[in-house]
């Protein structure tokens, strides 16, 4: 057995961090709060490696399989002898892969950051949330129970919140952070609701005892139903609500694209490599009770991951704010990933979506991150975030063209670059199990890759603009992560997943299928080469076709009018019908009885301070007269 | 025993002094005449003590030394009382107790 303690370091660091930051960094120069945030995070990324290694090369494995190692386990809240709350660390293939991508990717932004943000108020105050933001999210994935991941949860949703309201002067961002705060809460509110039916159920919270395959827990609670279903698919339901809200999968993805207001390297760490990824982490950490006692909630997984992706990827053809683009490009990414999971079954060779699925989360943290790091490069170099501002400008920002063509290649699906491995292993199981949403997922390659290459094109080829000055790559503390990240999606694809990461711990065999790679690819290479056509140089292609699928068009601009649906029904029925008689009972009745007391005992008071002349003889003669009345009283009534 | 003077007397001697001090107290403005009204209040007490101590308890002494107490006690408040008073002047410029109702309310 090895010793696996020292891994309590990889929390204790960057909350250590959070708190030095947060408390005395503006006492320090910016630069070394700054280097103090990256020197913990670096370290933090050696421990995850030396962790990663020893896990998959060195611990003992029983039948072939990795086991779940529980590096130590503390009893935080015990209520009764079975009911208590644990903190502690779980390793096994995923979290340790989590591990890696959470410290990799948070590492190269911070070192990013550093350039990115100098100058900024409150760089030291971004440091301090982004370190909060690293606990946070490493605490999640390292849970060894169902509520210690919902504490760090809600302390991932805490810090995005902080971070897309980082400049909390401008109001739009003041918006989205709440926006984003609200309706992650409210998908959350499903999350605890399903983790209290489960638990109830099962009457245990921790994972090694949840997912057991040859558990008990996973039997019990199937046979009662409600509404038709077992308990248990009520409970995976309502928890996967809560992977819905923050992986921003259709219906609760609203928050996502305004998530953007935030800054850049944010926007690539949480809202594009890993927090976003969580939902189809807490999927993938349930996933034998989702496939042994409630297949019909991975159905669910499976068909609203199809449909957000598919939705999200014909809204970003239509959008003009590059990140925004890159925003519903990760909603539909994170779609690929969820529909893999829920295609997927247990063990083996059947287990293939789960292994895509991870897979897939590991390519993607690398070419999405890569993607958000170089779009902040080029609006770092152009002041705008529009595509309209943006053209001919890979003259100017040379790597940052290479690197970001490289993630567009990936992302697209072109051989030999990551995203074509990942991306070929979730169409191959989904070819496999669901023939249906294996099509809507070839026809999203062939969208992605549209999408992808018309702001590349638009971005880095086209027609140049009148900039106000000569665009200049950005400084060797920004290029540097976009190379690294570059070389993670370019090569991450030839890792050796279905050794390391199966749904069963058991290493199996896959092999290309070139009757699933060859048309993936094609699809992709015609996406590149409508936008080739389109984009590549000034034409009146684009606008044509818009005004001929004018209707079309206009829903996809408008984001099919979600937010006004949301609009709607939030102002006009929730507001109307509920929230303002709430309002008017809190306002009146309530309130009004508290104000009806305060404002009787005001009157009285102001009638009988009168009293208080500050005339000494007044006083003393109620002192007399009441002394003298109870002298008579005592002597004549008390015999 | 005999005094020649009834007790009653000297009793309602220190009635008519209590009462003449508390009316005193409570009419007069000026603050010196309501300490000297103070005064004739605690007398009024001294004598009270007197009077018990020597017809009921003629053995006993205690009623004298109470006296002497309170002799001192007033003596020692009419001094802090007429510190006061000096104070009053210079804060007000007044020594009229009814132009004194700062604290009021």
């Amino acid at each position: 057995m090895i010793n696996f303690g020292y891994t309590f370091w990889i929390l204790l660091i960057p909350f250590v961090m959070f708190v030095l930051l947060g408390l005395y960094g503006h006492k320090l120069k910016p630069k070394l709060s700054g280097l103090l945030g990256t020197a913990g995070l670096a370290i933090i990324t050696i421990l995850s490696y030396i962790t990663a290694f020893k896990y998959f090369f060195t611990s003992e494995k029983v039948d072939g399989a990795y086991q779940k190692i529980i590096a130590f386990n503390h009893v935080w809240l015990q209520f009764t002898d079975k009911l208590h709350i644990d903190i502690g660390m779980l390793l096994d293939p995923i979290s340790v892969m989590m591990l890696i991508v959470v410290s990799t990717v948070s590492f190269m932004v911070h070192i990013y950051s550093i350039g990115y943000m100098k100058g900024e108020r409150g760089f030291e105050r971004f440091f301090s949330f982004l370190s909060l933001f690293s606990f946070a999210m490493l605490g999640l994935v390292v849970a060894t129970n169902i509520f210690q991941m919902y504490i760090f949860w809600e302390l991932v949703g805490v810090s995005s919140y902080l971070l897309i309201g980082f400049y909390y002067e401008k109001p739009s961002a003041v918006r989205a952070a709440k926006k984003a705060f609200i309706v992650t809460r409210f998908a959350d509110l499903g999350f605890l609701i399903g983790i209290l039916i489960l638990s109830f159920n099962t009457k245990t919270f921790d994972f090694v005892s949840l997912t057991d395959p040859n558990g008990i827990s996973l039997m019990q609670g199937s046979r009662t139903a409600f509404l038709g279903l077992s308990v248990m698919t009520w409970s995976m339901i309502f928890v996967f609500m809560g992977g819905v809200g923050k992986s921003a999968m259709f219906p609760f993805h609203i928050w996502l694209p305004d998530a953007m207001e935030g800054p850049t390297p944010v926007s690539a760490l949480i809202h594009a490599a890993t927090m976003v990824v969580a939902g189809v982490y807490l999927v993938a950490r349930m996933f034998p009770i989702y496939v042994f006692s409630a297949p019909l909630a991975l159905d669910i997984v499976a068909y609203v991951g199809g449909f957000s992706s598919l939705f999200a990827a014909i809204i970003a053809c239509t959008q003009t704010d590059i990140k925004r683009v890159l925003a519903y490009s990760t909603m539909s990414q994170i779609g690929y990933m969820m529909l893999a999971l829920g295609v997927s079954k247990y063990g083996g060779h059947e287990g293939l979506g789960y292994m895509a699925s991870m897979f897939h989360l590991f390519t993607h943290a690398f070419f999405k991150a890569l993607l958000f790091l170089g779009s902040g490069a080029i609006i770092h170099a152009v002041h705008s975030n529009f595509m309209d501002d943006m053209g001919g400008l890979r003259k100017y920002l040379p790597i940052t063209h290479i690197t970001f063509l490289v993630a567009c290649l990936s992302i697209s699906g072109i051989p030999p670059f990551a995203g074509f491995f990942s991306k070929d292993e979730i169409l191959a199981a989904a070819f496999e199990h669901n023939r249906f949403l294996f099509f809507v997922e070839w026809a999203v390659a062939g969208i992605t890759a549209f999408y992808m290459f018309r702001i590349y094109f638009g971005i880095f080829w086209g027609k140049e603009r009148e900039y106000h000055h000569t665009p200049h790559e950005a400084p060797a503390t920004m290029t540097i992560p976009l190379i690294v990240l570059a070389i993670g999606a370019a090569f991450a694809g030839f890792l050796p997943f279905h050794d390391l990461i199966t749904s069963d711990g058991k290493p199996f065999a896959t092999s290309l299928d070139l009757a699933i790679a060859i048309p993936s690819v094609l699809v992709g290479i015609l996406g590149i080469a409508v936008a080739w056509v389109m984009y590549k140089k000034e034409s009146l292609l684009p606008d044509k076709l818009a005004a001929t699928f004018k209707y079309s068009y206009k829903w996809a601009y408008n984001k099919f009018y979600i937010d006004e649906v949301y609009l709607f029904i939030t102002k006009k029925i929730i507001f109307r019908f509920i929230s303002y008689p709430i309002a008017w009972f809190d306002r009146h009745v309530v309130d009004g009885t508290m104000n009806m007391i305060a404002n009787v005992t005001q009157n009285m008071s102001f009638r009988i301070r009168e009293f208080q002349s500050g005339q000494l003889q007044k006083y003393a003669f109620a002192f007399v007269t009441g002394a003298i009345t109870l002298a008579i009283l005592f002597m004549y009534l008390w015999k | 025993m005999n005094y020649g003077i009834p007790m009653q007397y000297f009793l309602i001697l220190a009635a008519i002094m209590f009462f003449a001090g508390v009316y005193g107290f409570l009419t007069r403005r000026n603050l010196i005449t309501i300490l000297m009204s103070v005064e004739l209040i605690l007398n009024s007490v001294n004598i009270n003590f007197l009077t018990f101590n020597r017809y009921l308890f003629p053995h006993k002494m205690e009623g004298m030394f109470f006296s002497l107490f309170v002799i001192a006690v007033a003596a020692s408040e009419a001094a802090v009382a007429i510190a006061i008073i000096i104070n009053i002047y210079r804060r007000f410029a007044t020594i009229n107790v009814e132009d004194v109702d700062e604290m009021k309310y």
